[in-house]
């Protein structure tokens, strides 16, 4: 354990250092950061402008949701994709090999690989987001609310890393990728609404299979002491479920590579 | 030269075709990744439970995003993530010594893929067909031939904004973040999120002039049957316009800048 530990903080270093030889990046970055944040609360203004309440949600309690989904789309483009994306490469060009045979666990050296540490700001803006839609409920989270909410993010985190590491096992099947990386980004992004906006086949398909619901509006609702412990509770099962999934089809997935290039 | 692309031209829409076909589960992928409409009609279905907002009922909300998939589906364009890869990849070098231009043969393939798309969409269009009111179908036959040349405007719009940007690999290394940006200002002003009808005023003039709204707006405007003859015509026309300017700009941004290609690892 202590090992990884150590591991994990060579390849911290070694990432950010290779992200800040690009500087102009991160100044661009983070312009771009601010922009899109004014662009994410336009739809849901958009909505909420027209009515005081949708499906029972003001608009304070919206933009709570909303905070998170900056906040874990931050988690998700800074320090997920990046190197799930480098990882598709080594995969399409066999140089795959290379992390295989280092004598550490490939799916830790493959997500811990690559950092866009500009994306910080992204959690930067979430939390923002957060404090004004509380301020604007007049609600001060308790401190076991704000508990709760931490370890439900955790889970959410989890959740996503999970998801990112059935996509890339999905790569030792399908060679092109770069679509299905699209695909789940454009799936995560109804995660920016409120759970109360999806009735039906979307509640069960958003709760139980793609869990964008659990992701953000929960933690969301804890903060605001709306959510059962009892539902917090089975939310973390359910990430830990998804991980193991995930652990497993990895483990097959790595079975089934037969190197590109050799 | 027209005269030999006449004749090249339906032969690359049968490769187009059987290469969309062959890589049908990549197809597929990008067909599921454009049904957000789906996922905001759920959400003005939840505003429009509790009354009607700015002329729009459930009903109403249902055509339009319908409408507004269908037309996605069908015009959408990904050419943008192709030539990228080839700049990057150095194939495009391939693409340059075949004796065609590659625009001409990129505009092919993502046409040949139209047949596929409409295989896809078909069940969607039926399935509006029969859940929405016939207020918002199409009765008037010259507005069903807007609505078709709306359809081939948007794709052609679609097309020529994909591929510029697809061109602009050759000149920034990452114009992928472009195309991020494109798709922000997209989804926001064509009316794909929110109907360009319940903008605020302002807003909503702005988009109006934008050529976003030709893409998105306009075509499932005229779908779900919002237009009078007059109103089609003009917007039709203005739109043909803006798709005849940015095949123009393709082309000369192309010209411009093929000369910088350099074929990485070709």
């Amino acid at each position: 354990m202590k090992r990884y530990f150590t591991l994990w903080l060579v390849q911290l270093r070694a990432s950010l250092q290779t992200s800040l030889q690009y500087r102009v990046d991160f100044v661009v970055s983070g312009a771009m950061s601010l922009f899109w944040l004014v662009w994410q609360i336009m739809p849901a203004w958009m909505v909420w402008r027209l009515r005081p309440t949708v499906a029972g949600w003001t608009m304070p309690e919206a933009a709570l949701v909303l905070a998170w989904f900056i906040f874990l789309r931050g988690i998700l483009e800074g320090a997920v994709q990046p190197s799930i994306l480098a990882t598709v490469e080594h995969i399409r060009k066999g140089t795959l090999d290379f992390v295989l045979i280092k004598p550490a666990d490939a799916q830790f050296l493959v997500s811990t690989t690559k950092l866009e540490p500009w994306h910080v700001l992204d959690l930067f803006s979430g939390v923002a987001v957060a404090i004004f839609a509380l301020s604007r409920l007049h609600h001060t989270p308790h401190a076991s609310e704000i508990a709760v909410a931490f370890v439900l993010t955790l889970a959410s985190a989890a959740m996503l890393y999970a998801f990112s590491i059935l996509v890339v096992s999905a790569a030792f099947w399908v060679v092109r990728l770069d679509n299905l990386i699209y695909l789940f980004n454009s799936v995560f992004d109804a995660a920016r609404w409120p759970m109360a906006v999806f009735t039906g086949f979307w509640r069960i398909l958003f709760t139980f299979i793609i869990p964008i619901i659990v992701m953000t509006s929960y933690p969301a609702m804890a903060l605001t002491g709306a959510l059962r412990l009892r539902t917090a509770a089975f939310a973390v099962l359910g990430a830990i479920t998804f991980v193991a999934i995930s652990r497993m089809l990895w483990k097959r997935a790595i079975g089934h590579y037969t190197s590109a290039s050799s | 030269m027209i005269q030999r692309v006449l004749k090249i031209y339906p032969t690359l829409l049968r490769i187009g075709f059987a290469e969309a076909v062959a890589y049908r589960a990549e197809f597929l992928v990008w067909m599921l990744s454009m049904t957000l409409p789906l996922v905001m009609l759920a959400i003005w279905s939840a505003v429009a439970r509790e009354g009607a907002v700015g002329g729009f009922d459930t009903d109403r909300f249902t055509a339009y995003y319908l409408a507004t998939l269908l037309v996605r589906q069908l015009t959408g364009s990904w050419v943008v993530w192709e030539m990228i890869r080839e700049v990057r990849e150095g194939t495009l070098s391939m693409r340059l010594l075949r004796p065609i231009h590659p625009l001409l043969a990129h505009s092919a393939e993502s046409l040949a893929g139209i047949p596929l798309r409409a295989a896809f969409s078909i069940p969607i269009a039926i399935g509006a067909l029969l859940i929405t009111s016939p207020a918002h179908h199409i009765h008037d036959p010259v507005i069903g031939l807007c609505a078709v040349a709306a359809f081939f405007g948007a794709w052609a719009l679609n097309f020529s904004i994909s591929a510029m940007v697809g061109t602009l690999a050759l000149v920034f290394e990452s114009s992928i973040a472009i195309w991020d940006l494109y798709l922000g200002m997209f989804f926001l002003f064509s009316g794909y999120l929110v109907p360009i009808a319940l903008f605020p005023p302002m807003m909503g003039k702005i988009a109006r002039v934008l050529p976003f709204a030709y893409l998105q707006s306009v075509p499932v405007e005229i779908l779900t049957n919002t237009f009078s003859r007059t109103q089609a015509f003009e917007q039709l026309a203005i739109q043909w316009g803006y798709a005849a300017l940015g095949l123009t700009c393709l082309v000369f941004l192309w010209q411009r800048n093929i000369k910088r290609f350099a074929a990485y690892g070709g």
